[in-house]
């Protein structure tokens, strides 16, 4: 089997249809403020001023001296014909070659000295352009770190990463050929004008009038392909969105009978798509074509023009030879240039994205004044705690209780009903909008994050782990760990032995997926870590649902060897932990409605009890109100 | 690639009329350089005359120039001339034409056979051409034209009277003696130079020749826009019909993997990846359509154009072939230098942007985490680490390609100063005309445009190919699961009940089997649990039923009935399936219900929401089941998904019900009640649950244990909790001793 490109479906997707085609079709987005975000991409290029400043002389430079090349090589076309006519005519020299060989080695250096000189831009302005883009991916990834969760809820990880790859490629991209092309297709366009006026002003303007019918022609089949782009990104996105849909539930599809309906419905989809497909590819592979007819006309126009004039001996026939280069090397950079515009807004808007992002709020600052050298053992305490994700809506109202070190707090309610919210408050993840929460006796916002956070260690539903060997993800809980402590750590997890049977033991590569060792495992090696990071206060977010009967025991018992000694935040799910802890949180649309222990609740024959008991009950018993 | 030739086939027409049309537009433009040769060659050089022969002379030139000639070549070229006097019968006629007839008689060309006969327009020329020579350089001739030694011409006299009256023999080794001078001339200097005589006649008769040459330049330009227009249409009949073509295919493409794929089992499915198919489904053949028009468009035009410009410079000059094929050949090697040296980079660059990537997706998807464990910095480092390479792989290939453009422009440039100097050469040697070498330097670009354009060809195909492959792999599958040739039918009282008579199952390519001789009966009315640790092969088991599964050996029988012998379509309307993972399709509320039962009624979608515990929820939406659900569900909860999913097989009402831990996302209480509304609505229906929590199946009528793929138990809740281990050990896993007991 080949090799599947899995990855690429991780990317997150961006417009640019198949193959992108080329820039003037695809439309792009624009900047919500171009000038604005211009000028700070300027800003960015400040630094290198010097260097920018060269490569665009350098540039300009060497697009001048191609623009002469034509001019002279059209001098030894009419040395040629001179001396050839007066050759003929029995009169003159004829052929003078020591002037041809002296204009041709003349046109070797021009060429030479340009070709060095585009180089030598080139690779300055690559390494700009290599700087910027480090700077940029490097202070993208240390913003991360500096943003408040809060960002992240609203902002998925795809918009994200796409920061970091396709905007900051785009501007990459930019600076390494669309800056320079601009400074060379202007520097063409002006020093052709000149050029071409230095040799007919009446031929120039011929040349200038097929401009704007050149213009007008591309502007139509633009308009017109741009519709069809339109539509076939449209189509492509059903056509996509409905085979996606489709393989995800290919079992219900079947399960169903809906074979021939998802058959049908693509067909329709797949006929509108091939409909747009056609038409667009046809428009923009007209645009060549007509550009070039339109190319060819002012090429019929200008000998006709120039013969005109050679016999009326106002030019000279090398000279009609280099203006029909000039008009052919016109022609190329002005679209250049109308490209080059579009592709600076699509910048502009990957700019304005990242520039976004290095600008948003960061986490509020740390305390000035941060408290040290406290002895941590665990004591926490939440007084009048009132939090919302949204201030408008308040989930947490009035929340208070002490905990005390080495206890046992469990956290239960139904799904959705914001059980990790409290631990994130405790972590300091979010802020509480009043109210305070103490660890050992102190604000947790008079800590410094990184002392605060010292004191927890986590355990989430979520294994995550990083594409590392087992050993690094272990040591991952505190990275200055000695080998025997890590040892330590894993034997008390059970990850000691479970990892003897993988194919390299500690020093398993984890794939990208993590799909090389089970759930289970990888819950095993969490706790590990955590047991490594030896923490004052831990957080279980028991995630056992999808792991096989015997290995749950195992992280049973490594959990309950994790939380001797500890204050531990237990969010459950299975009774039987909630059973024994000191003090129940029950949560239920994001509020605390009960909290005591089992028996207090029990007693109290509310929602605890209420919930307790659903998982008992008889199935033939009918009990409505419950429903 | 080739194996998906069989798609082109169909248009197989289309593709010849496009590779006729590219000849077209290869010849048309291949022709322009030609057109703009002729209008600066003959146009401007010579004056819009094309003829080396005169269309009319006058009698005193003619007699003058037949001095240069054997008196036998003078009769033989008179023969093709008409003497046009006073008399004559056309006189009126060619007074306008040639307004010199009025002082003169003139001879007018009558027989264009003349334009056949090589060597009398030869002789003719020379003579012209000594004509004008003697006459311009007067008696002191030049270096073409002096006269013959010995023979010397008196200061102011006129040479054609003392030519006419030197004897014939004379003047015949007077005239052998000039053809030697001439033949070095080279035949295309002596016609361009007779044209510069006839010219100077035609003036002489009073002819515009400046209309002459402004109708001449006027007309080949005509001719070139009609060209240019030629290629133009040309050119776009072959973007249409490529773009027609390559749109179809992928269209027929597409429709034929989707096809397939949707009758493809779970285990073709699990051979390929959900996420292969989609993008085999979609990606791959997007680029074999763009693919399809660059081969129509690029790669079947570079070779005719080549050879074209080859066969095209070959008639300019065969001598100078070789400057072409040096260019070729540099421009060639330095491609192959850069690719060489920059195509494993760029490789290893997409490695180190997929690390890049994945070192920020860890970081991003792992934000808890790593603020819990302060390692931002660790984090930080890791990134600094890909971001390193991945910037400094880039720029070195980034310096590389840089340095392509500037390099082909120098060479290109560098093979016109080439040609320049060779051609210049040639030139004074008269073997070549200045507007031919114009012409020849196009050619030369073309040629080497059109072998760069060939080794486009080495990029896209390879890539064409991976995604060709790609799709092939897909539709040559044969999808293991098919319906029996002659289907039979479930008895019309259809009661639902499922029986596994020693069955086993193993994944294709596995060592062992994951289902080992299963054997029970779930009965209708009654619900039969599986519960066991996961790889026990419970869902597997479940999967067997609507057989997205085969069995291995054994049977499974509804009613007595193989599901083997039956179609699949009829086997699936009697069962209601509830995966594990809801799946929604994109909708709304409603649309999914109805995925069941498209004439379901409000009320039966109402019914079935109720009995899933779903209404509740949907009460809650503004729009209630018109509530849009979007692609994947993802404006659901899990356990809002779940619930929808067993309303959607609820709406079915199908005589056995198979649900795939269908109950992991609900919390306790939802999960009771919903499964005590279940049995109740159930009735006669058959129900097979897999699970993973006692609670949820400890009152099932009938409970199968699996242990890796074998069956350790079978029976009630306290049958099990006496008699099988692992049924214990799971139990003991999820509930205290007290609430054991």
């Amino acid at each position: 089997m080949s090799q599947d490109n899995h990855k690429t479906d991780k990317q997150p997707r961006r417009h640019g249809g198949p193959g992108g085609g080329p820039g003037i079709m695809a439309g792009g987005e624009k900047a919500k403020n171009f000038k604005a975000t211009l000028q700070k991409l300027v800003k960015e290029l400040n630094q290198y001023k010097a260097l920018v400043f060269m490569v665009f002389i350098f540039a300009a430079l060497s697009a001048l001296l191609m623009i002469v090349g034509p001019k002279v090589l059209g001098t030894i076309t009419t040395e040629l014909f001179e001396g050839l006519m007066n050759k003929i005519r029995g009169t003159g020299e004829g052929i003078n070659f020591d002037s041809i060989k002296q204009t041709i080695l003349i046109l070797l250096g021009l060429y030479i000295t340009s070709t060095l000189l585009a180089y030598i831009q080139g690779w300055i302005m690559s390494g700009v352009s290599a700087k910027v883009t480090y700077n940029f991916r490097e202070r993208i990834s240390l913003k991360i770190n500096k943003l408040p969760l809060k960002y992240f809820d609203q902002t998925s990880q795809g918009e994200v990463l796409s920061r970091v790859t396709n905007d900051v490629d785009t501007i990459s991209r930019t600076l390494n050929q669309s800056l320079t092309q601009m400074i060379t297709s202007l520097t063409t366009v002006i020093g052709v004008i000149f050029m071409m006026f230095s040799i007919s002003w009446q031929m120039t303007l011929v040349a200038l009038l097929i401009l704007p019918l050149s213009a007008s022609l591309i502007a139509l089949v633009v308009k017109q392909s741009q519709k069809y782009f339109k539509k076939q990104q449209d189509y492509l996105g059903h056509v996509n969105g409905h085979v996606e849909e489709m393989y995800g539930g290919h079992v219900v599809v079947k399960a169903f009978n809906g074979e021939a309906d998802s058959i049908e419905k693509f067909t329709g989809f797949n006929d509108e798509l091939y409909d747009s497909a056609w038409k667009s590819q046809f428009l923009s592979g007209m645009m060549m074509p007509i550009m070039m007819f339109v190319g060819n006309i002012g090429y019929v126009l200008i000998s006709i023009l120039g013969g005109w004039f050679a016999v009326k001996r106002i030019i000279t026939v090398g000279d009609i030879q280099a203006f029909i280069q000039y008009v052919r090397q016109f022609t190329q950079p002005v679209a250049q240039i109308a490209n080059i515009m579009n592709i600076f807004q699509q910048t502009a808007a990957a700019a304005e994205r990242v520039f976004e992002f290095l600008e948003e709020d960061e986490e509020i600052d740390e305390t000035t004044n941060p408290v040290k050298n406290v002895a941590h053992n665990g004591n926490v305490a939440f007084k009048h705690v009132r939090f919302g994700y949204d201030p408008e809506k308040i989930i947490i109202k009035d929340f208070s209780c002490k905990v005390n070190k080495g206890h046992n707090i469990a956290i239960v309610g139904p799904t959705g009903a914001g059980k990790t919210t409290m631990v994130k408050l405790l972590m300091r993840f979010y802020d509480v909008n009043s109210g305070e929460i103490l660890l050992d006796g102190h604000n947790i916002k008079d800590y410094t994050r990184y002392d605060l956070r010292e004191n927890f260690g986590m355990v989430l539903q979520d294994t995550w782990l990083y594409n590392g060997t087992i050993w690094d993800n272990i040591k991952y809980g505190r990275l200055d760990a000695t080998d025997d402590e890590i040892l330590a750590a894993a034997k008390a997890a059970h990850v000691d032995s479970f990892v003897h049977m993988l194919p390299d033991g500690y020093n398993l590569m984890l794939n990208e997926e993590t799909t090389n060792v089970s759930q289970g495992q990888k819950q095993l090696i969490t706790i590990a870590r955590a047991i490594l990071a030896d923490p004052k206060v831990l957080i279980l977010d028991e995630a056992t649902s999808s792991v096989d009967t015997r290995t749950e025991v195992q992280i049973q018992k490594a959990m309950a060897n994790l939380m001797k000694n500890r204050t531990s935040f237990v969010i459950a799910h299975r009774l039987s932990t909630i059973r024994d802890a000191d003090l129940i949180l029950v949560m239920n649309e994001g509020d605390i409605v009960e909290q005591g222990n089992h028996q207090e609740l029990l007693e109290r024959d509310g929602f605890y009890a209420e919930l307790y008991k659903s998982q008992f009950e008889e199935d033939f018993v009918e009990t409505d109100e419950l429903i | 690639m080739l194996k998906l030739i069989g798609y082109l086939k169909p248009y197989t027409v289309f593709i010849l009329v496009a590779i006729a049309l590219l000849f077209v537009q290869a010849l048309t433009e291949l022709a322009l350089p030609d057109y703009m040769s002729k209008i600066v060659n003959v146009g401007i050089q010579q004056g819009g005359i094309e003829d080396s022969i005169p269309q009319a002379i006058s009698q005193e030139t003619f007699n003058h120039v037949a001095l240069f000639m054997s008196s036998q070549n003078k009769e033989v070229i008179l023969e093709y001339y008409e003497l046009i006097t006073s008399d004559s019968e056309h006189y009126n006629d060619y007074l306008e034409q040639y307004p010199a007839l009025k002082r003169e008689p003139i001879y007018v060309l009558v027989n264009d056979e003349i334009e056949n006969n090589e060597a009398i327009k030869l002789t003719f020329g020379k003579a012209l051409m000594a004509y004008s020579g003697i006459k311009s350089g007067g008696a002191q001739g030049n270096e073409n034209f002096s006269p013959p030694s010995g023979f010397t011409i008196p200061e102011g006299a006129d040479p054609f009277k003392m030519m006419q009256v030197i004897p014939e023999s004379m003047r015949l080794q007077m005239l052998s003696e000039m053809d030697k001078m001439v033949e070095v001339l080279g035949e295309s200097m002596i016609m361009q130079s007779s044209v510069l005589a006839v010219k100077e006649e035609y003036q002489k008769l009073g002819m515009d020749t400046d209309s002459l040459q402004s109708r001449y330049v006027l007309k080949t330009g005509l001719l070139m826009v009609l060209m240019a227009l030629l290629s133009t249409m040309a050119t776009i009949l072959v973007a249409f019909i490529a773009s027609k073509i390559a749109a179809a295919v992928a269209r027929n493409l597409r429709k034929d993997v989707f096809t397939k794929i949707e009758n493809f089992s779970n285990v073709e499915f699990a051979k390929f990846s959900t996420a292969s198919l989609i993008t085999r489904t979609t990606n791959d053949i997007t680029q074999i359509q763009l693919v399809i028009v660059m081969i129509i468009r690029m790669v079947f035009y570079a070779p005719i154009m080549g050879v074209g410009g080859v066969i095209r410079a070959l008639e300019k000059s065969v001598s100078m072939s070789w400057i072409i094929a040096l260019a070729v050949i540099i421009l060639l090697g330095m491609i192959g230098i850069v690719f060489a040296i920059a195509l494993p980079k760029f490789k290893k660059i997409q490695k180190l942007i997929d690390r890049l990537n994945l070192v920020t997706r860890e970081n991003l998807s792992g934000l808890m985490v790593v603020r819990a464990f302060n390692t931002q910095k660790f984090e930080e480092k890791r990134f600094r680490e890909a971001n390193e390479n991945v910037t400094k792989t880039d720029l070195f290939v980034n310096r590389v390609m840089v340095s392509m453009m500037p390099i082909m422009m120098l060479v290109m440039n560098g093979i016109v100063l080439l040609i320049v100097w060779v051609g210049a050469k040639q030139i004074e040697q008269s073997s070549l005309q200045v507007g031919d070498m114009m012409a020849y330097i196009q050619y030369a670009m073309q040629i080497i445009i059109s072998f760069l354009m060939m080794t486009m060809i080495f990029i896209f195909i390879p890539r064409a190919s991976v995604s060709a492959n790609r799709v092939h792999e897909v539709l040559k599958v044969e999808p293991e699961i098919t319906d029996p040739e002659n289907p039979t039918l479930f008895p019309k009282d259809f009661k639902g009940e499922v029986e596994f008579k020693d069955v086993c199952y193993r994944f294709p390519g596995a060592e062992e089997n994951i289902l080992n001789h299963i054997s029970f009966t779930a009965k209708p009315g009654e619900t039969t649990a599986i519960i066991g640790s996961t790889g026990s092969g419970k869902s597997t088991l479940l999967n067997m039923i609507p057989r997205f599964y085969d069995v291995c050996q054994g049977q499974i029988l509804l009613d007595g009935v193989d599901i083997r012998d039956v179609k699949q379509h009829d086997l699936r309307d009697h069962i209601g399936y509830v995966p594990q993972k809801g799946v929604l399709f994109s909708g709304t509320i409603e649309s999914n219900l109805k995925y069941a039962d498209n004439d379901a009624t409000v009320e039966e979608i109402k019914k079935a929401a109720e009995i899933a515990q779903a209404t509740e929820f949907i009460e809650q939406k503004e729009e209630k089941y018109q509530t849009p659900i979007s692609q994947g569900g993802i404006n659901v909860s899990g356990g809002q998904k779940q619930r929808l999913s067993i309303a959607r097989a609820l709406l079915k009402r199908p005589e056995i019900f198979l649900f795939d831990d269908s109950f992991s996302a609900l919390d306790f209480k939802t999960d009771a009640a919903l499964r005590r509304k279940l049995k109740q609505e159930t009735g006669e229906s058959t129900l097979i649950i897999v699970g993973q929590r006692i609670a949820t199946i400890k009152n099932a009528e009938q409970i199968l244990v699996l242990d890796e793929g074998k069956l350790v138990g079978k029976g009630r809740h306290e049958e099990l909790m006496r008699s099988c281990q692992t049924y214990q050990e799971i139990a003991r896993s999820q509930l205290s001793e007290e609430e054991l007991s």
